[in-house]
């Protein structure tokens, strides 16, 4: 028996594909965030709303990833804004090469922000860094407070919470300082955000983060 | 199911090793932290089904799984996270900060010599 030490990192080409990704957006000071969340949470209606309700001061790109289909990336195309989709064909999660080839695809000089929409999954994307700035988690409330309790890989990683349907709290049992109180334990900067997309409410606050997220990279030196 | 991508990463990386080393290899051993999110079922399972065919059909994973640390804004203790009880194990203190996740790494890999090799060494 022979044992060769490697201590390679796996995943490595991920790795250095999603620094190539996160250096050619900064060096261009666009902000881009990765969002990620079970299906249903909401995800396209946010991001749908938001590039609406910003599109005269802030030109938002979108990399749409979904398992199948595009019906998503059709939702995103009824606000103009300039969308690339990625169809998984099965696989759990976006990775850096799809996000590499997708950016060349986007009019990168003419956004502000590219947001990406992972392909619907509280556990697999978060181990695959794509060259974001940050990461942002949806959680709606239908699916319960316990969320980031049981999924803390997604909590710790994410710079901002979006808590979603927030019109349904009367409907469900969620407890919103439990899910907040939780989602902290591991990430004390977490920004939280309890927003309806349909309704509109809260989402002024989540907007004003955006701003200030990209008005920081845009100055960045 | 991202152990597939963690699984193909794995095969391409212990074949090339083994061509290097012209030899057959039979265990891996592999090291990932709490956020890596990597099942050991699932990724063995996943392992044995592409690597059936290959010359790593073989192999056993060995997977160890570091745990989180944190460091406590109070007493700057560095300790491991309990998820179900994050705090500070020395002042309790819940006001600490994450240090970064041990990330997925192929330690090492065992290779059985050739028969010929072992006769001509004895």
């Amino acid at each position: 028996m022979k044992i060769i030490k490697i201590e390679k990192k796996i995943l490595s080409e991920n790795q250095k594909c999603s620094i190539e990704n996160k250096s050619l957006l900064a060096e261009r000071k666009k902000l881009c965030l990765n969002m990620i969340s079970s299906p249903g949470s909401g995800k396209t209606t946010i991001l749908v709303r938001t590039i609406n309700e910003l599109k005269d001061r802030i030109k938002i790109g979108v990399i749409e990833g979904d398992v199948q289909t595009d019906i998503d990336a059709e939702r995103i195309r009824t606000t103009e804004a300039p969308v690339v989709l990625i169809n998984t064909e099965g696989a759990c999660h976006l990775s850096a090469v799809q996000i590499k080839k997708a950016l060349k695809k986007l009019p990168i000089d003419d956004l502000d922000i590219v947001l990406i929409e992972n392909v619907g999954n509280l556990v697999c994307p978060s181990a695959f860094e794509l060259g974001e700035a940050g990461k942002i988690v949806v959680l709606s409330v239908a699916e319960g407070d316990d969320k980031p309790a049981k999924y803390p890989a997604i909590f710790a990683k994410s710079k901002a919470l979006l808590i979603n349907k927030t019109d349904l709290l009367g409907h469900v049992d969620f407890d919103m300082e439990r899910a907040k109180a939780d989602a902290r334990r591991l990430n004390k900067t977490i920004e939280i955000f309890p927003v309806s997309a349909k309704t509109g409410e809260g989402l002024a606050d989540w907007y004003d983060w955006l701003r200030k997220t990209l008005e920081q990279t845009k100055t960045r030196p | 199911m991202h152990e597939m991508s963690v699984a193909q990463n794995l095969l391409e990386k212990i074949t090339d090793e083994a061509i290097k080393q012209n030899a057959k290899p039979v265990a891996a051993k592999i090291s990932c932290g709490k956020l890596n999110t990597v099942n050991d079922e699932v990724l063995c399972f996943a392992f044995e089904a592409i690597s059936k065919d290959t010359l790593c059909r073989d192999v056993k994973l060995e997977i160890e799984h570091k745990p989180l640390q944190a460091k406590c804004k109070v007493c700057n203790q560095i300790f491991d996270v309990d998820f179900s009880k994050p705090q500070c194990q020395k002042c309790e203190s819940e006001d600490f900060g994450l240090l970064p996740d041990a990330p997925l790494i192929l330690e090492e890999i065992e290779f059985q010599m050739e028969k010929n090799h072992e006769n001509n060494k004895n």
